[in-house]
C-alpha cells in the first residue's frame, strides 16, 4: 500500500464538500457518531444524506467570516491510504489552494455541470500547474441536474481541455459524476452508459505516484549533525532526490571539497542504498567541515550554486512584498537573506496575461528575481520539486510570507510593460543603456517596401527545417525582399562555438541567436532562423525580444521515424549508438510547440507546397504584399 | 474492511516524515521537550526519536503532566521504558498545581482534571526555558486538529490562534518565535489510527496491557464505560460490571472510556482497528461536553 496526496479545490458550490463526503462515504471512513450527526442534520425532504456535511470544518469557517484555511482528510481503500488536502476555491483563498497544491500529486478540479467552465475552473488548473502536479482529474459534477447529457460533459471536455493547452500539464482526464448521486465516484453509474473511463476512486487509487520524485539527481541537504561521541559524525537528512550508495564518490556544497559515502545508517542497520524521500544518517570517509544547510551532492551532477533566483513568488501575507527590506529564505534546510532585486510582472490568475507590476499583494502570484546573501544550491522546480522550492519569512514577524518555486538562475529579464518606442522588450545589463538606432526600422521598412519580421523554425533534426528556409530565402529574395538566414550549424562554428548541447547550453544558444536576430530584424530583414530549440521556454525568450505581430513560431512537423530515415548527417545512428549524448528526440526531449503561428508537415508535404505555406502567412499579417 | 499486509511503503513514508519533524525541532530549536504521556501515541514518538538521532541519544527530555489519575498500569509502563532508555525524564504533578491555587478541582460526578493540565503544562514549559513541545497529536483524531500544523505556534500565553496559522508549504517548516513565545510540533499529523497500530505491529513495540483486551470491572455512564477506580463515585442506579474491554486511548481513568473487545494480541487489535465503526476519541467523555470541547481546550493551550 502506498500513500496518494490529493488537492480539491471548489466552492461549496461546486459539490466539493459533497463529493469527500461521498468518498469517505462509499468507502467506508465514516464512523457512526458522524452518520448519526448527519442523519439529524439532514433536513432536506429528500433520501439525499447531506455529505456536506461531514466535512463542514470550511463552510463553518466562511459563514462566520473567520479564516479559512487547508483542512487535511484521510481515508484509506485496501490499494491506498490518501491524504487529501481541502482548500476553498475562492480567488482570496489563492494562497490556501497553493498551500495544499504544494504537497500534493493529484490535482481534483470541479466543474459544475449546470455552469459549464468557470474562470475558478481554470485559475485551479493554472495554480495545479505552477506547482507542478504531475496529474489532474476534471470531475465534472452534478451531471444529474443535466440528465446525464453526454453533450454537456463532451462540451466542457473539449472547452477545458482548450485552456488546458496553455498549461504544463500533462496527465488530465475528465470524469462525469454527480456526487449527490454516487455516480462514477466510487461505482460505475448506469446513468453514463456512453462514459466507458474509470471512476474517480479507481483513478485515485491506480494513478502511478510519486513520479513527481526526482529518481536521477542525487541532492542531499544535511539536516542536523550527529556526533555522539568522538568516534562517530553522521549527518541526518532527507534524501531530496536521486540515489546514493557507500562508496560513492560525493561533493559537500558550499566547500566543494569531495569524499566518499562510508555508511548510511539507520537505527535498524546499515543500508546498501537510499532512495528520495528516505530519512537516513550518512557518514563521510573524510572528516571535512558539514553542518546544517550544507548539501552532499555526486561530483559530476551538481546543483547550479547561486545568489541570484529566477522565480515564480505566491505572496501570502496580508502586508505587501517589499523590494527595500530583506527576508529570510529557507531553501532546503538552508536559510539566509533575500531581496526581491525586481519584478518581472505579475500574473493575473483569472485570465493568464502577464501584467506589469512593482509589488505583490496578498494572493498575487508573478515572478521576480532574487538576490539572497549566501549561495543558494538550486535545481529548476520543474526538474525538482524538493530542491526548486523554497519560503520567506518576515524576519520581524516571523510569518511565513511567500512561496516560491524557481526557474532557475536568474538573467536580467527586462521588466513586463517595458518597452522601447520600436516595440520590442529589452533586457539591460547592469549600467548599459539601449542607444536608440540611428536610423529607425521604420525607415528602413518603407525603403524595403516590406516589413521586417523573425520566422523561427523548429523540430527535429532532419525535419527539412533548412531546406524549407532556404528555398524561402530564394523566394523572397526574388521578390525583392531584404532577407537573412540563421543557420543552427553555421552559428555553432561561431558564434556559440563555446556551447555544447546540454539543456542550459542550448538555452544559451538559444538566446544568444535570439539577439542576433533581432539586430537583423531591426534592420529591416526578414530574419529565418532554423534550430532544433527544443525548448518552449527558450523559443518564448526569442518571442518576447520581438513585437507580436512579427514574430512566427513555425513548427516543423515531421514524424521521428522519417527523420532517422533521411538521417542528412548520420546524426541519428551516431545518437542511437551513444556516440552523441544529449541528441533530440533520442536521448534528450523536444518540446512540442503549444501554439505556433504556422505548422508545416514536411513528412507528408513537399518543400513546395510547405513554403508556399509559409509565404500565405507572411502575406496574411501584411509583412509582404 | 480488509487491508493487504502490504503496508510497509505508507509506514516507511510516515517514518521517514515524522523523523525529519524530530530533526528539524531538534535543529531549529534550543530546548524541545517531548510531551509523554504513557498512552501509545507518546512511545510511538519515543521510537521515532530513537530513529530519528540513531545512533546519538534522544537530545531532549520528556516530559510527563502527571494528573494523579492515571492507571497504575500506565505508571509502571513508563518508568519501565525511560529506565531501558536512559532518557531524562521530567514529571509535573497537577495536584501541585491545585495545591498552588493555580487550578481548581473540579466538582460534579465526573471531575475532570483535563483542564488542570493547562497551567501545570504552561508551567513546566515556562520553568525549564522548552521553546518547543512535542506531541503525538493526530490531525484525524478531532475535527479542530484537521487544520493543525506540524509547527503550530503559540504566543506568549500559550495560546493557539487557528485563525493566524502561518501556511506550511512542502517540507519547509517555519519554527522561528520570539522569546517567550513556543511551539508545539506534531510528527504524527499524517497518521491514523490505523496506521499507529499497523506501525506498532510491524515494529514489534511493547504497549501498555490496558490496550489489549482484558477483564476489567466497568461502569456505563452516558454511553462510556468507565473502569473502576478511586477517583469515580457511583451514581444511585449505577453498579459495576465485568466486562471484557480494552482501551482505545489512554488518558485519566476519570474520563477514558473502555470498549468491548475480544481483542488479546496486536493482530487482533490491528483487524478491530481496521473495521472499527466508532470514532477513537468517541470513547473520550471529555470531548463530549460540547461540540466545540476540543477546540476550546487547544485554544487554552492543551495538547
Amino acid at each position: 500500500m502506498d500513500v496518494l496526496r490529493f488537492t480539491t479545490a471548489g466552492s461549496v458550490d461546486d459539490g466539493k464538500s459533497t463529493l469527500i463526503g461521498r468518498l469517505m462515504y462509499d468507502t467506508q471512513q465514516i464512523f457512526e457518531e458522524k452518520l448519526e450527526e448527519i442523519e439529524r442534520n439532514t433536513q432536506r425532504d429528500d433520501e439525499d444524506l447531506e455529505l456536506a456535511l461531514l466535512t463542514d470544518g470550511l463552510r463553518a469557517e466562511r459563514e462566520q467570516g473567520i479564516t479559512i484555511d487547508v483542512a487535511y482528510r484521510y481515508f484509506a481503500t485496501p490499494k491506498r491510504k490518501f491524504i487529501i488536502a481541502d482548500t476553498p476555491g475562492h480567488e482570496q483563498y489563492t494562497r490556501n489552494m497553493v498551500t495544499g497544491a504544494s504537497t500534493a500529486e493529484l490535482a481534483v478540479v470541479l466543474i459544475d455541470a449546470t455552469n459549464g467552465v468557470l474562470q475558478q475552473s481554470r485559475r485551479h488548473g493554472f495554480i495545479a500547474s505552477l506547482l507542478q502536479i504531475p496529474h489532474m482529474i476534471v470531475a465534472v459534477n452534478k451531471m444529474d441536474l443535466v440528465d446525464y447529457d453526454e453533450d454537456v460533459f463532451r462540451e466542457i471536455q473539449a472547452e477545458y481541455r482548450q485552456f488546458a493547452e496553455q498549461l504544463d500539464m500533462d496527465d488530465i482526464t475528465f470524469i462525469p459524476i454527480s456526487a449527490l448521486k454516487g455516480d462514477n465516484v466510487v461505482d460505475t453509474s448506469d446513468n453514463t452508459p456512453w462514459y466507458k473511463g474509470s471512476t474517480l476512486l479507481h483513478k485515485l487509487e491506480t494513478v502511478k505516484t510519486q513520479s513527481d520524485r526526482n529518481q536521477v539527481d542525487f541532492r542531499y541537504p544535511v539536516q542536523h549533525v550527529i556526533r555522539p561521541n568522538q568516534d562517530f559524525r553522521g549527518y541526518a537528512g532527507q534524501i531530496a532526490s536521486g540515489k546514493i550508495r557507500p562508496g560513492e564518490e560525493v561533493v559537500v556544497l558550499p566547500s566543494e571539497r569531495s569524499t566518499t559515502v562510508d555508511t548510511i545508517v539507520t537505527l535498524d542497520g546499515d543500508q546498501e542504498e537510499a532512495g528520495p524521500g528516505e530519512s537516513i544518517v550518512m557518514t563521510l570517509d573524510d572528516e571535512i567541515d558539514v553542518s546544517r544547510g550544507s548539501m552532499i551532492v555526486r561530483a559530476r551532477n551538481r546543483p547550479e550554486i547561486t545568489r541570484s533566483i529566477d522565480a515564480d513568488l505566491c505572496w501570502m501575507d496580508e502586508e505587501a512584498m517589499r523590494a527595500d527590506r530583506p527576508y529570510v529564505i529557507q531553501h532546503t534546510t538552508r536559510r539566509t537573506q533575500a531581496y526581491v532585486s525586481k519584478v518581472v510582472y505579475r500574473m493575473n490568475v483569472n485570465s493568464l496575461h502577464r501584467e506589469e507590476a512593482s509589488t505583490f499583494k496578498l494572493n498575487e502570484i508573478g515572478r521576480v528575481e532574487l538576490e539572497t546573501a549566501d549561495p543558494l544550491f538550486i535545481d529548476a522546480y520543474k526538474v525538482n520539486r524538493a530542491t526548486g522550492a523554497f519560503i520567506l519569512i518576515d524576519p520581524d514577524t516571523n510569518a511565513t510570507v511567500a512561496a516560491g518555486m524557481i526557474r532557475g538562475v536568474a538573467e536580467n529579464v527586462a521588466p513586463y510593460g517595458t518597452e522601447s518606442e520600436t516595440g520590442t522588450e529589452r533586457a539591460a545589463s547592469p549600467n548599459v543603456v539601449w542607444e536608440d538606432l540611428n536610423v529607425p526600422r521604420e525607415e528602413r521598412e518603407s525603403r524595403n517596401g516590406h516589413q521586417a519580421a523573425v520566422m523561427w523554425l523548429t523540430g527535429l533534426s532532419g525535419s527539412g527545417k533548412s531546406t524549407i528556409a532556404k528555398e524561402l530565402e530564394r523566394r523572397l529574395y526574388d521578390r525583392g525582399c531584404q532577407t537573412m538566414m540563421l543557420d543552427g550549424d553555421n552559428v555553432r562554428h561561431g558564434l556559440s562555438g563555446d556551447l555544447g548541447f546540454s539543456a542550459r547550453d542550448r538555452k544559451k544558444n538559444i538566446r544568444r541567436v535570439g539577439e542576433v536576430a533581432r539586430l537583423f530584424f531591426e534592420q529591416g530583414n526578414i530574419t529565418l532562423c532554423t534550430f532544433v530549440s527544443p525548448y518552449q521556454e527558450d523559443r518564448d525568450r526569442v518571442r518576447q525580444l520581438l513585437p507580436d505581430d512579427r514574430f512566427f513560431e513555425v513548427h516543423v512537423d515531421c514524424d521521428i521515424e522519417v527523420c532517422k530515415e533521411r538521417d542528412p548527417k548520420g546524426l541519428y545512428a551516431k545518437a542511437e549508438s551513444g556516440e552523441i549524448a544529449n541528441f533530440t528526440g533520442i536521448s534528450a526531449p523536444y518540446e512540442e510547440p503549444a501554439s505556433p503561428e504556422v505548422v508545416v508537415h514536411s513528412d507528408t508535404d513537399d518543400v513546395e507546397a510547405c513554403v508556399d505555406q509559409l509565404v500565405e502567412a507572411l502575406l496574411d499579417r501584411g509583412i509582404i504584399e | 474492511m480488509v487491508f493487504s499486509n502490504d503496508t510497509s511503503k505508507h509506514l516507511a513514508w510516515l517514518e521517514s516524515e515524522a523523523v525529519h519533524l524530530m530533526r528539524e525541532s531538534a535543529a531549529q530549536f534550543e530546548r524541545p521537550v517531548l510531551m509523554f504521556s504513557g498512552g501509545k501515541d507518546s512511545l510511538l514518538m519515543v521510537h521515532l526519536a530513537k530513529k530519528a538521532f540513531h545512533p546519538g541519544s534522544i537530545p531532549f527530555p520528556l516530559l510527563h503532566v502527571d494528573t494523579g489519575h492515571n492507571f497504575p498500569e500506565t505508571i509502571r509502563f513508563r518508568d519501565d521504558l525511560v529506565g531501558r532508555l536512559g532518557v531524562e525524564l521530567i514529571v509535573r504533578s497537577v495536584e501541585e498545581t491545585i495545591e498552588k491555587g493555580l487550578a481548581k478541582e473540579e466538582k460534579g460526578v465526573t471531575p475532570s482534571r483535563n483542564k488542570a493540565q493547562i497551567p501545570t503544562l504552561l508551567e513546566a514549559i515556562k520553568d525549564f526555558g522548552f521553546d518547543v513541545a512535542l506531541g503525538g497529536a493526530r490531525r484525524d483524531e478531532e475535527k479542530a486538529r484537521a487544520k493543525e500544523r506540524f509547527f503550530s505556534h503559540r504566543d506568549r500565553f500559550g495560546q493557539w490562534d487557528p485563525k493566524n496559522q502561518r501556511p506550511e508549504l512542502w517540507n519547509l517548516y517555519n519554527g522561528r518565535s520570539e522569546k517567550g513565545e513556543h511551539f508545539r510540533a506534531f510528527p504524527l499529523s499524517n497518521w491514523t489510527e490505523l496506521d499507529v497500530w499497523q506501525y506498532i505491529l510491524q515494529q514489534d513495540l511493547d504497549i501498555p496491557s490496558l490496550y489489549l483486551a482484558h477483564k476489567r470491572d466497568v461502569v456505563e455512564r452516558e454511553g462510556v464505560l468507565l473502569s473502576k477506580s478511586p477517583y469515580i463515585e457511583l451514581q444511585s442506579g449505577e453498579a459495576y460490571v465485568e466486562k471484557m474491554v480494552r482501551f482505545r486511548t489512554i488518558g485519566d481513568m476519570t474520563c477514558t472510556g473502555a470498549v468491548e473487545s475480544t481483542a488479546t494480541s496486536l493482530e487482533e487489535v490491528v483487524e478491530e482497528v481496521a473495521t472499527a465503526q466508532r470514532a477513537e476519541r468517541g470513547a473520550r467523555a471529555d470531548d463530549k461536553r460540547s461540540e466545540a470541547a476540543m477546540e476550546d481546550r487547544k485554544r487554552q493551550g492543551y495538547f
